[in-house]
């Protein structure tokens, strides 16, 4: 493994039962890079994720990850039971879980915590339930709970699936930022135009990896077709790739 | 005068050991069904009561002690479902509906085959709160300290793997280990209250008081000190009115909890509606 590369798949199938959702798939993610996988909804981006996290099992191939590194993982925020009894500091403070078993929050967590919220503009929000917050905070508030842990590298499951326009810019923005802070970054999400096509580097996959490149070289008609098995043409728009989905057929309204 | 009446059953020993039992019993399963609520176990802790009365009456045919009979069915019973649910071909809900409820008719089917050990079996099914021994006491005891310890012990990573049992392990913690760890104090609570409330009722107590406990609060650590304070105080009001109202124990304190239940369902719905109207002024 390179001396930089923080994660390396090599030849990486995984399964769920009988059918293999990550064929053959190799995946090198250097430190400080910046990486989106996109792909259609079944694809085997999230098992991936998981492969690489360690909560899937690789049924091929080998994950190499360098040694020592820590991992802050943002899930979907579909997959979170916001009406769990639970305040935002307490879901921050969770990921000391490992090291503490003292159960009250100590008054240095408390001031760490406000300093990420704060590093992520929403420090009034601590002491709030989870269910309270908006779309964007929601996310903040995961992103937050990820960096508590001084991650090496940043792992997020559709960061911006479910979020009005506003809010993806500013998930963007931060993500832009904690990037070039130094953080590495991975994620996967369905958003081609609104996230894909502003990352310095794509992949493209369907069970493996299509293509693997900037998003100029790889947001093709012929790339997508192939990710997504749907016709789709890419335009060019103030130096910046746009995919134009051809529907099948358009619905028509009644009236006019 | 009125006093006196009050403080009759506690004249008779057999009334003192089911009270101090029944409490204890209560805030302990009122505690562990914090968790059983909160992860959507109700079935696993129904499933397992019910399992483990097909080792209870095993064990009672088979004259060996009660809590290692009912307590190595319980395991294996735990240990199957656990097996037969990481296949994935059938998912955890059907594979506790298989395992249980054929311990269950197991249970039932060497109940009517042996008919001299009825009366035993019986006190499973229905409970027995007032032929307590100090076997009982010092066992519901030892767990309920022992479920304490641990979840003060182990409070965050308990509340890491209940909220986010993936991220908890991208985080470092075990939580196969600390599923196993509940489930094994699950099945003891089971084991020593089984007895007291019985089989059939013991679900309740484990789902109940932390459902009402869920209703007025939104804070876990507060949910882990009201659900066993409600499951102690109704197993007391209960023991103490089945006594006055010369009804079944066991149901008396169930009915409570269903009463308490009701209230703070809605006292929370009328909350929310207040909440709803005083934002409806903004």
């Amino acid at each position: 493994m390179d001396v930089q590369s923080l994660i390396t798949c090599e030849h990486v199938s995984c399964t769920y039962g009988n059918s293999a959702v990550v064929e053959d798939t190799y995946l090198q993610i250097g430190r400080g890079e910046f990486v989106g996988i996109v792909g259609p909804s079944g694809s085997g981006k999230t098992t991936l994720l998981k492969a690489i996290m360690g909560t899937h099992p690789v049924a091929h191939g080998s994950i190499t990850l360098q040694q020592h590194i820590t991992i802050g993982y943002v899930p979907q925020v579909e997959t979170v039971d916001w009406y769990f009894p639970v305040t935002v500091e307490e879901v921050i403070v969770m990921t000391r879980s490992r090291t503490t078993w003292w159960p009250r929050i100590t008054a240095d967590e408390r001031a760490a915590v406000r300093d990420v919220l704060g590093k992520l503009g929403i420090a009034d929000v601590a002491q709030r339930h989870i269910r309270e917050l908006s779309g964007g905070q929601q996310q903040r508030v995961f992103l937050a709970r990820a960096m508590f842990r001084n991650p090496d590298i940043l792992i997020m499951d559709e960061p911006t699936s479910g979020v009005d326009v506003r809010t993806r810019h500013e998930i963007l923005h931060l993500l832009a930022d904690l990037h070039a802070s130094g953080l590495t970054i991975l994620l996967t999400t369905h958003d081609l135009n609104g996230l894909a096509a502003h990352l310095p580097r794509l992949v493209c996959f369907n069970k493996t990896v299509i293509a693997d490149g900037n998003p100029r070289e790889v947001l093709t008609s012929q790339v997508l077709e192939a990710t997504y098995g749907a016709p789709m043409e890419v335009l060019e728009h103030g130096g910046m790739p746009i995919v134009v989905e051809h529907g099948p057929t358009r619905v028509r309204g009644e009236g006019k | 005068m009125f006093a006196i009446d009050l403080l009759e059953p506690y004249g008779f020993q057999f009334f003192r050991n089911g009270l101090v039992v029944a409490t204890i019993a209560g805030a302990l399963c009122g505690l562990l069904g914090v968790f059983v609520v909160l992860r959507g176990m109700s079935y696993i802790g129904h499933g397992l009561s019910h399992a483990v009365f097909g080792g209870a009456a095993a064990s009672a045919v088979l004259q060996i002690n009660f809590f290692i009979g009912a307590g190595i069915w319980g395991i294996v019973s735990g240990v199957l479902i656990a097996r037969v649910s990481r296949r994935r071909v059938i998912g955890a809900d059907a594979a506790i509906g298989v395992v249980t409820t054929a311990s269950f008719a197991l249970g039932l089917a060497l109940m009517n085959r042996y008919g001299q050990a009825s009366k035993s079996i019986e006190a499973v099914l229905f409970g027995s709160v007032l032929g307590v021994k100090v076997g009982d006491i010092i066992a519901v005891s030892a767990v309920a300290m022992l479920a304490l310890a641990v979840i003060m012990l182990t409070y965050r990573k308990l509340l890491f793997s209940t909220f986010d049992p993936d991220v908890a392990q991208v985080s470092g913690v075990r939580v196969s280990l600390v599923e196993a760890m509940l489930l094994a104090l699950l099945s003891l609570t089971i084991l020593v209250t089984m007895r007291v409330i019985g089989t059939l009722l013991i679900s309740a107590l484990l789902v109940i008081p932390a459902a009402s406990a869920r209703l007025t609060t939104n804070s876990f650590s507060r949910m882990l000190w009201i659900a066993p304070l409600i499951g102690g105080v109704t197993c007391f009001v209960g023991m103490n009115l089945s006594y006055f109202l010369d009804t079944s124990a066991s149901a008396t304190i169930i009915l409570l909890d269903a009463l308490v239940f009701i209230i703070a369902y809605a006292t929370a719905g009328a909350r929310s509606r207040i909440r709803m109207a005083s934002l409806g002024h903004l």
